[in-house]
């Protein structure tokens, strides 16, 4: 059997995201620093590091929740090409951020609306650029229900009346219903049981599949990021200390405090 | 299609004094379409650190490894990604998989990842299962909770869903019965016949008899003691 | 600030000329001069940009919040002694915050006062719109509570304010379309969210939704006071007003189904009032004057005798 005829279009797209010395610094201590990187589409990069070791600022810097003080961060628009996010404006920023990005926070509360159904959480981006039929959005929304495995008769519930792990479902369907191109992930698993975390990834893994997604995730769980990353940087003190192929950061490590890092994970 | 040379590699453990442990020496060897080659020599002589330096999960210091014309010592991750996607196989001793997938979806993945149709990669998964004599009632388990020898020919079962034209072997026959032994033999006759590439460790010697064409004794590349 | 352009202001802040009748102890309309002018601003700056909520320094005021506080000083800041005030509470001229509004008006600016829409100047209203179609010169100065249609869904001013800044109203249709998933159809009934000339969305305050397609193309001008929130919105003669909704679930102006029990009107708004403890009941016109001028024009409802006083 030949396998070989139906390959991914081979044509070499350009990154969708580009960053360049990327700088935030909170007051004289530093946030991030010197952090450069491409991220071509349908990959998924993960970012590792202990707890302040600016993994997180790197990532609100990136989804533009923070300003950071130099660098830029050139993300490959549908309309005009390569802008930097950093220097366009608000209203364009906010823009990509309801189409184009969507950020699924660590703790759902965060990310969700927790006064409104599910349903309508689903449905909030699409009437944010314009749905104004019901019956469509309803039938959109539950589509991305059965897709992140929430019941239908669910819709017209809270989330505050779901689950942690089905908080972070509906918040992953509520980010992805309007079809984005970059996903960022702050410790999109932190916070679950173990059991609910492995249903998460799969899923995770699927849709960035199906949908050629590209994703910078931030965890502090290695496990997480080997299955999930194609690729890692890891981060101590604000600055990239190692990044590669995931599997090779983890399995050859090269910088002393990757070694420590991945030599600390408890074996099960 | 396996072209290595000049190949060093050495590991710096920055935690434990800063201790260097040469590994690797002037690697060379080539592998043609077509051809099934062993690597041979005793544990610790480098045999797995050389298949993973191949397959760009250990880095190189020197030298270069080109496969189907990609130098992994030198590529961009995406690059090596790409490589491993669609051209060079790995079938590694130990499965490692999301928790909780089914297994007909584990074997199917490497054909999802390349744009199969779900249909398409599932039917080829289910022939490789049953072939490899893993009872259809676990397919829609995941592999986790199997017996060592059933999660290995899982691992087999994905490593050969897509003909790669480069593959990695490492102990394909380790734990096998002699049934699904001789089915994995077959397996990389198969493969040799559609011309793959296949660099392999096995412990197993009348295996290695059967489907190799040479061997490559990697006592050779192991560096002298300081 | 009514339609007719009046010099009298000024000349009270200089204390000139006050006029005899009113409370000696307070300046024309009670407030001073300065605040006056300070909401006279904002108000313009309404009008200039209609359905933005401009800030503005409330002042206490001798009533509670709640009480009409923002409606009162617009009210304040608009009247010129020659001006004919009427004062409404859903709808009726006899309640008691209608009624304090007007005594307070009277006794601190001597204005005269009426019932009727169409002889009052100025009009300010709690919760209705009068059913008789106003008219070039009038202003309606309604009393708003909330002023933010985005705070239920979104707490925080910052965002909301860059929300309308950016027009990023989304926001808006899920709370309707929480309406629907509840309800099967948009039970949002009264303080129901309008776009003003296609860009800011606007709470009309709690006037029924019956009465927002009498925002649109209205000849009167609309002003908006919220006294605790410190805001005031406008809307300037004949602006486009239009009311959101879903195109499977189009906007309604819904009353209940029954005709006035005193006038016999089919198509004005009505308050449903309990008569006896055996669950009986009658429908009749929320805009008395409205009622009244209707009955003493010969109209009869299904309870009513012409003329006749309800009790």
């Amino acid at each position: 059997m030949t396998l070989h005829s139906t390959p991914k279009p081979q044509t070499a797209p350009g990154p969708l995201l580009q960053v360049r010395g990327l700088e935030k610094r909170y007051g004289s201590r530093i946030g991030c620093t010197d952090v450069s990187f491409d991220l071509f589409p349908g990959e998924v990069m993960g970012i590792v590091g202990e707890s302040g070791s600016g993994k997180s600022t790197l990532l609100n810097c990136l989804a533009g929740h923070l300003t950071p003080d130099c660098g830029q961060v050139i993300f490959d628009t549908r309309t005009a090409g390569p802008c930097d996010t950093v220097t366009m404006g608000e209203p364009e920023r906010r823009m990509l951020s309801r189409t184009d990005w969507a950020f699924v926070h660590q703790n759902p509360r965060d990310g969700l609306r927790m006064g409104v159904s599910a349903g309508g959480n689903v449905g909030e981006r699409l009437m944010a650029v314009g749905a104004r039929h019901y019956g469509n959005i309803r039938d959109q929304a539950l589509d991305w229900l059965s897709r992140v495995e929430i019941a239908a008769e669910r819709i017209d519930d809270r989330p505050s009346a779901f689950s942690g792990g089905m908080q972070q479902r509906l918040q992953i369907a509520r980010n992805l219903v309007t079809g984005p191109r970059l996903v960022f992930m702050d410790e999109p698993t932190g916070g679950l049981d173990v059991s609910v975390q492995a249903r998460l990834l799969d899923l995770l893994r699927g849709l960035v599949r199906r949908m050629g997604l590209s994703a910078v995730i931030v965890t502090h769980d290695l496990a997480v990021v080997r299955l999930l990353a194609d690729r890692l940087m890891v981060m101590k003190d604000g600055r990239v200390v190692e990044a590669g192929l995931t599997d090779q950061v983890l399995d050859d490590p090269q910088h002393g405090y990757t070694q420590l890092l991945v030599s600390s994970v408890l074996q099960v | 299609m396996i072209t290595v040379s000049d190949l060093s590699k050495h590991f710096t453990l920055h935690n434990q004094g800063g201790t260097v442990i040469p590994v690797m020496q002037d690697a060379h060897l080539h592998v043609a379409p077509g051809e099934c080659v062993a690597l041979i020599g005793a544990s610790g002589a480098g045999k797995s650190t050389l298949m993973r330096m191949i397959y760009g999960n250990y880095l190189a210091d020197h030298g270069a490894i080109v496969v189907g014309g990609v130098d992994v010592a030198r590529a961009a991750p995406r690059d090596i990604l790409r490589l491993r996607r669609e051209t060079l196989g790995y079938v590694s001793q130990f499965l490692r998989v999301v928790p909780r997938v089914a297994t007909r979806d584990v074997v199917a993945e490497p054909l999802l990842a390349l744009g199969v149709e779900d249909a398409v990669a599932r039917a080829r998964a289910e022939d490789l299962l049953a072939r490899l004599r893993i009872p259809e009632r676990l397919w829609g388990l995941s592999p986790t909770t199997f017996s060592g020898g059933e999660q290995q020919r899982v691992n087999i079962a994905r490593g050969f869903a897509h003909t790669y034209p480069a593959l990695l072997l490492d102990e394909p026959t380790a734990s096998l019965d002699a049934a699904n032994r001789a089915t994995v033999l077959g397996l990389i006759e198969e493969a040799k016949a559609s011309g793959a590439a296949i660099l392999g460790i096995f412990h197993d010697e009348a295996a290695r008899h059967q489907v190799c064409d040479r061997e490559v004794d990697v006592t050779a590349f192991t560096p002298v003691a300081a | 600030m009514s339609a007719q352009t009046h010099p009298a202001s000024g000349q009270i802040a200089q204390g000139q000329i006050a006029p005899i009748h009113t409370d000696q102890a307070y300046n024309f309309a009670y407030l001073d001069e300065e605040t006056k002018r300070m909401i006279r601003r904002a108000l313009l700056k309404g009008l200039a940009v209609p359905g933005y909520q401009v800030p503005f320094a409330s002042r206490e005021m001798p009533m509670p919040y709640g009480w009409g506080t923002g409606g009162v000083q617009v009210t304040a800041a608009c009247l010129t002694p020659d001006d004919v005030l009427k004062v409404i509470d859903q709808g009726a001229d006899d309640t008691t915050n209608a009624v304090s509004i007007r005594k307070f008006f009277q006794r601190t600016a001597g204005v005269a006062t009426t019932e009727q829409t169409t002889v009052a100047t100025v009009i300010q209203t709690r919760h209705r719109i009068p059913e008789t179609d106003l008219s070039e010169g009038q202003i309606l100065v309604y009393q708003v509570p909330i002023p933010e249609p985005l705070r239920f869904l979104e707490p925080r001013e910052t965002e909301t304010r860059k929300m309308h800044s950016l027009e990023e109203y989304g926001l808006m249709h899920v709370r309707l379309y929480e309406d629907i998933a509840r309800h099967g159809q948009i039970a949002t009934s009264y303080a129901y969210p309008v776009k003003v000339e296609g860009r800011y969305v606007m709470d009309p305050s709690p006037i029924p939704k019956f009465d927002n397609p009498k925002l649109s193309q209205n000849a009167a001008i609309q002003l908006f006071g919220a006294g605790r929130e410190q805001r005031i919105y406008a809307l300037p003669p004949y602006t486009d007003v239009v009311s959101l909704d879903f195109e499977d679930h189009p906007f309604q102006a819904s009353k209940a189904d029954h005709a006035c029990d005193l006038c016999g009107s089919n198509t004005a708004y009505l308050d449903e009032v309990i008569i006896d403890d055996a669950g009986g009941r009658m429908f009749v016109c929320s805009d008395t004057d409205y009622c009244s001028t209707r009955r003493a024009q010969g109209h009869v409802g299904r309870l009513g005798t012409a003329q006749e006083h309800v009790a």
